[in-house]
């Protein structure tokens, strides 16, 4: 199924755009975050929580068609 | 009367506002965020506040701190932020701590407060500040902002889920952008320090909906807000009343290293870190380092051709060894180079050592 997904913060910079979409072909919050961490370099030493439909979701959660996905890093400025 | 159109207020009235000169708030951090807070916090007459901070004011924090003037450079920061808002509002009693919040301090100072506003600009201090809030049982308002974007939220309010329940572990040490370093849109913490003071104001109040379980995302480029949801985790709450405050959170406060290995060099270029690179290796010496930011001049010409070299960012200086870089780092420290400088310990024979081993 095509997935949503939108990056914030220095999630959007690792990937040079603020949306995406692509083809996944799993079905939970864990499998999505293997895709992830193959598609943006760096992402896989970086701290992240995903919504899932604006809820933060755990690795179990499942992902249906036309979910929106939120990939969220903390921000430490101030 | 100062406080007429509050207590206009049905919401709030003569017995809120009583409430608002009742209460006790500690703002940590009176940079970008808490400039704008502490002004409407202080004029809407939160009676005591706190204010702490250990920094003093650099020109480069004038593009957004608008509590400070160009007359102000150098002073401290809570000092000045005082005098200012004395002046706004003389029924305010007002406290400052003119040091940073660390494990041997914040026990203490937060204790005497009944709300916490953090406007810290990193994450030992934050995680800090959380652990601390939990295992006293205070509320705090989040504030974090990061070049356009902010994000809002309230933690550790009548049972609700905490810092670490939303963010469980702080990043690496090399993902993290460091506040002097970023770049940051002068208005974006005047805009996330004023919801602070919002959320500050409703919780004292006890009107409306707090972001309690709720993080507010805003990014001012694209116009966008919304709201993400999530609960409280009792591991990570457990895990902040547990954890030894004395003997966590050794990262200072936006400090960038002085030198690094090249495994370090390595990480920050695979994670893109925001940085310049300056090889002051003759012409012929290799390998040569695959960036798009390096700058090559042979240490010798340095001085004439300064000008060359690019001063938005920090700058990793390399040579061969590690020797010639901390000449050139000398050289342009003394020539006040904005930016932190960064040796690469080892140089690039070290790098090339490293990277071929891997």
């Amino acid at each position: 199924m095509k997935v949503n997904v939108k990056y914030f913060g220095v999630i959007a910079e690792l990937t040079g755009s603020q949306q995406d979409q692509f083809d996944f072909g799993g079905t939970s919050v864990s499998e999505l975050k293997t895709v992830l961490e193959k598609r943006i370099p760096g992402l896989n030493s970086s701290s992240y929580q995903i919504a899932v439909n604006h809820v933060i979701s755990n690795d179990d959660q499942v992902i249906s068609l036309g979910d929106e996905i939120a990939i969220l890093p903390p921000f430490a400025g101030g | 009367m100062r406080y007429a159109r509050h207590i206009a207020l049905s919401e709030v009235g003569k017995g809120g506002q009583q409430k608002l000169l009742n209460a006790k708030v500690l703002m940590i951090g009176a940079g970008g965020l808490g400039c704008p807070a502490l002004q409407y916090l202080v004029a809407a007459g939160i009676g005591t506040i706190g204010i702490v901070d250990g920094d003093t004011i650099d020109e480069s924090n004038l593009q957004r701190q608008i509590l400070y003037t160009t007359a102000d450079i150098g002073r401290r920061k809570v000092n000045v932020a005082k005098e200012r808002l004395n002046a706004l509002n003389p029924d305010v009693s007002i406290t400052v701590y003119p040091e940073y919040l660390n494990p041997k301090n914040a026990l203490e100072i937060i204790e005497k407060y009944g709300l916490v506003l953090d406007g810290t600009d990193n994450f030992a201090t934050r995680y800090l500040v959380n652990d601390v809030c939990v295992k006293l049982g205070k509320p705090f308002v989040y504030g974090a902002i990061h070049k356009f974007e902010g994000q809002v939220s309230v933690f550790n309010f009548n049972g609700g889920p905490t810092y670490r329940c939303l963010f469980p572990d702080g990043p690496s040490k090399s993902q993290l952008p460091n506040c002097a370093e970023a770049g940051v849109l002068g208005v974006l913490p005047g805009v996330i320090g004023t919801f602070q003071a919002i959320e500050a104001i409703k919780m004292v109040l006890g009107i409306g909906v707090p972001l309690s379980g709720k993080l507010k995302l805003i990014n001012l480029l694209a116009n966008s807000e919304q709201i993400i949801s999530f609960s409280r985790n009792e591991e990570q709450v457990s895990k902040a009343m547990e954890i030894d405050i004395a003997d966590s959170y050794r990262e200072e406060p936006c400090v960038v290293p002085e030198s690094i290995l090249p495994a370090e060099l390595t990480n920050w270029l695979a994670d893109k870190r925001s940085i310049n690179i300056l090889d002051v290796r003759e012409a012929h010496e290799t390998p040569k380092l695959n960036h798009q930011n390096v700058t090559f001049i042979p240490l010798g010409q340095i001085p004439s051709r300064a000008a060359e070299i690019l001063t938005d960012k920090p700058l990793v200086v390399v040579c061969q060894h590690g020797i010639r870089s901390q000449h050139a780092i000398e050289f342009l420290k003394q020539h006040n180079f904005p930016h932190k400088l960064i040796n690469l310990e080892g140089g690039m024979a070290a790098f090339d050592h490293h990277t071929s081993t891997i």
